[in-house]
């Protein structure tokens, strides 16, 4: 048995036998599926009504899209602004990109949370809990996208990032930006469905499309897809993240720690007895010199 | 209900003794205090802007730098120089090592101490505070956190040490009754202590697990939680070689001659301590880079940035322990003692700040008010170690 296989089986009995949350097993009880958004980048005019409609969905700041100055640099999500559009000048011309949180299906933030205030729910989108958040920022240190963003400039600081329109979701709309997309180049839908629109349409036009759809597997899959027609490093997305979920990272040392809370009590308790005796032994026959 | 009238009786005197005790003692203008108060007061006011007008207010961090000085060395480099209390603790009442047992008290000492002021620094960086007691009283338990582990084994872990102490301060307060009880409780405060550091030493490595794709290869690896074990081990040791230099200087009068002489020993029984966790660490480390294949790695300023904490810092201080351990020579220990800590520093350093986001255009560093804060909160707890060790038994080695 190698290491990884001993961990795997030490895990499974402890988790069998401790009160410790198993993560996979209440994934497959699941019945809803997660739902998510395919970004078809070779549709995006750049007109940015998306990053209006979530500002306004979400009381933030209100870009002034009739001016184009904020396509001249790359931005990144920010405190004030849960999505951004940026612009990219490439050998097909130019693209453009939507970016914001991915909503994994296994969120580094969620695992990386001590107060479950980043919380991935039932339906897909990974929400954030102000009565819960206590700030450590651990889910940004985690989050290997970078999203989410603090308020540093706040007495009562929040963590600002996507959460998929959870309250319109509820009501059975879709996302605001969703709905503002005057090219259709985001479609709502669950994973499923998206998958298998994204790949008709590579499938269909395999001259237009690169044969990735970003978070297909990308960090164990997210909610978000994409499509392009360039590469994607050329596009800002890192593509050596791996396809392992980011949770597992932690997973080995989290699952070696109620074995610790056993075995070194124990062990440490015989040693003690050991050495009590040893020392009454070594007194007893008067090799004791103090 | 004579019992509950002892029971008010003796309380009462207790309080008037403590307020008593509240008292300063000795002279008011040393040179430590000239130089802490001030600071203490800075450190105030900085942080009452920090908590009204938020942490961009007074730090430098950012959203690419979530985590900065007052994470990386108050709670990540504190809580690996706390580590002496548990190393000793194990020696002297598991191992039932007599030769230590002089320094227990205050090594533990330190430890509460540096638990309650660097591991509570936490507390400063926290963006809504007041939210700390969720994962603490079941509010909401994040168990797949590392954090959460983390921050629950930091307070398992002061109380242990309070148990472990509280011998101490019944003494002091001259509650025989108390003593007894507490003083029977230590070994399993021991042992669980033990557990404990094991657990959080190397879970403060584990943080930064998921941070795969941001820290620089030649400082992430998968066994990070080990090797901050490993470190903390020869980090806690020589913290009280370096402590108890000092203390040997400063509370001479407190200290009998006896222990001074006896210290030699204890410092070389550490030094060897820390020799062979050293080298244990230097091959982990070796290991690693062997069969991640790193090579092509160390040509350019990482890789010998990277060399010179490994080779300068773990490796050199090592062979130093070694060879003064068996010329006997005290000079070279302490020597050692401070390039190890320095090292320590280095390391988790690197890995939460320096070699964090190592290719950012815009890198982090301190600004002046977290360095005064970090600075502030050193001194407190010097003020506090000094206001019990001048009052309390803890250099004697009465039982
Ligand atoms: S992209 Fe980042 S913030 Fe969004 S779900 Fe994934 S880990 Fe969390
Ligand atoms: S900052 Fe808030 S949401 Fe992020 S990990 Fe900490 S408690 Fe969770």
């Amino acid at each position: 048995m190698d290491r990884r296989n001993f961990l795997k089986t030490t895990a499974a009995v402890c988790a069998a036998t401790l009160p410790f949350k198993n993560i996979k097993a209440e994934e497959t009880e699941m019945k809803t599926e997660f739902s998510g958004v395919l970004v078809d980048t070779t549709r995006c005019i750049g007109c940015r009504s998306c990053e209006v409609a979530c500002s306004k969905e979400h009381d933030l700041y209100v870009p002034d899209i009739k001016n184009d100055s904020a396509l001249e640099s790359l931005r990144t999500t920010s405190e004030k602004q849960w999505t951004v559009v940026n612009r990219f000048e490439t050998e097909k011309g130019e693209v453009f990109v939507k970016r914001q949180c991915l909503h994994c299906w296994q969120p580094a933030c969620t695992a990386a949370c001590l107060t479950n205030a980043m919380y991935k729910t039932k339906e897909g989108p990974v929400t954030w809990d102000g009565d819960k958040c206590m700030g450590c920022r651990y889910c940004m240190v985690s989050c290997p996208f970078d999203i989410p963003k603090f308020e540093y400039n706040e007495w009562n600081p929040k963590i600002q990032k996507c959460n998929m329109c959870f309250e319109r979701l509820q009501q059975g709309k879709k996302p605001a930006c969703v709905e503002a997309c005057p090219t259709d180049a985001l479609m709502f839908g669950s994973k499923r469905q998206l998958m298998e629109v994204a790949r008709h349409r590579v499938y269909n036009y395999p001259d237009k499309y690169v044969h990735k759809i970003y978070g297909e597997h990308d960090v164990g899959g997210t909610g978000w897809l994409y499509l392009s027609a360039i590469p994607f490093e050329q596009i800002g997305f890192s593509t050596d993240l791996g396809t392992t979920p980011y949770p597992e990272y932690t997973k080995e040392f989290l699952f070696s720690v109620p074995l610790v809370l056993f075995s070194i009590p124990a062990f440490l308790l015989g040693l003690n007895l050991l050495t009590n005796r040893k020392n009454e032994l070594s007194e007893k026959q008067g090799w004791k010199n103090e | 209900m004579n019992n509950t009238t002892a029971i008010t009786s003796d309380f009462k005197r207790f309080i008037r003794f403590f307020l008593q005790e509240l008292k300063p003692k000795g002279k008011w203008l040393t040179p430590f205090n000239i130089i802490s108060i001030p600071v203490i007061l800075l450190g105030t006011i900085i942080l009452f802007i920090r908590f009204t007008q938020g942490l961009g207010s007074v730090t430098n961090l950012s959203q690419e730098f979530p985590w900065g000085f007052w994470i990386g060395f108050d709670v990540v480099i504190g809580v690996a120089f706390a580590g002496g209390a548990y190393i000793i603790t194990f020696v002297v009442y598991v191992m039932k090592v007599e030769k230590y047992h002089s320094i227990v008290r205050v090594t533990v000492l330190n430890g509460l101490l540096a638990y309650i002021f660097y591991a509570g620094a936490l507390v400063l960086d926290l963006g809504r505070p007041w939210h700390i007691i969720n994962p603490i009283i079941g509010n909401s338990f994040g168990y797949n956190s590392v954090l959460f582990l983390v921050a629950w084994h930091f307070l398992l872990y002061m109380l242990a040490e309070f148990v472990e102490f509280s011998p101490v301060i019944a003494q002091w307060a001259q509650l025989e009754k108390v003593r007894k009880f507490v003083s029977a409780l230590t070994l399993g405060a021991v042992i669980f202590g033990i557990t404990l550091s094991m657990l959080h030493q190397s879970g403060l490595g584990a943080l930064f697990l998921m941070a795969k794709p941001k820290i620089h290869p030649l400082w992430y690896s998968e066994f990070i939680p080990i090797l901050f074990f490993v470190s903390s081990i020869f980090a806690g040791l020589s913290m009280i070689i370096f402590e108890g230099t000092i203390s040997h200087k400063v509370f001479r009068n407190l200290i009998g001659e006896k222990s001074q002489h006896s210290f030699e020993e204890i410092i070389l029984g550490m030094a060897k301590g820390a020799a062979i966790s050293m080298f244990v660490y230097y091959f982990f480390k070796a290991l690693i880079f062997i069969h991640e294949q790193q090579w092509e790695l160390i040509n350019d300023f990482w890789g010998y940035w990277y060399l010179v904490e490994v080779i300068g810092f773990v490796l050199i201080p090592c062979f130093m322990f070694a060879y003064a351990v068996k010329t006997r020579n005290t000079t070279i220990i302490r020597l050692a003692a401070i390039i190890t800590l320095i090292g320590i520093i280095l390391n988790r350093l690197n890995i939460s700040v320096i070699a964090f986001k190592w290719d950012a255009v815009n890198k982090y560093y301190p600004s002046w008010e977290e360095i005064i804060v970090t600075l502030m909160v050193v001194f407190t707890e010097i003020w506090v170690f000094r206001w019990i060790v001048t009052r309390m038994p803890v250099f004697s080695k009465q039982h």
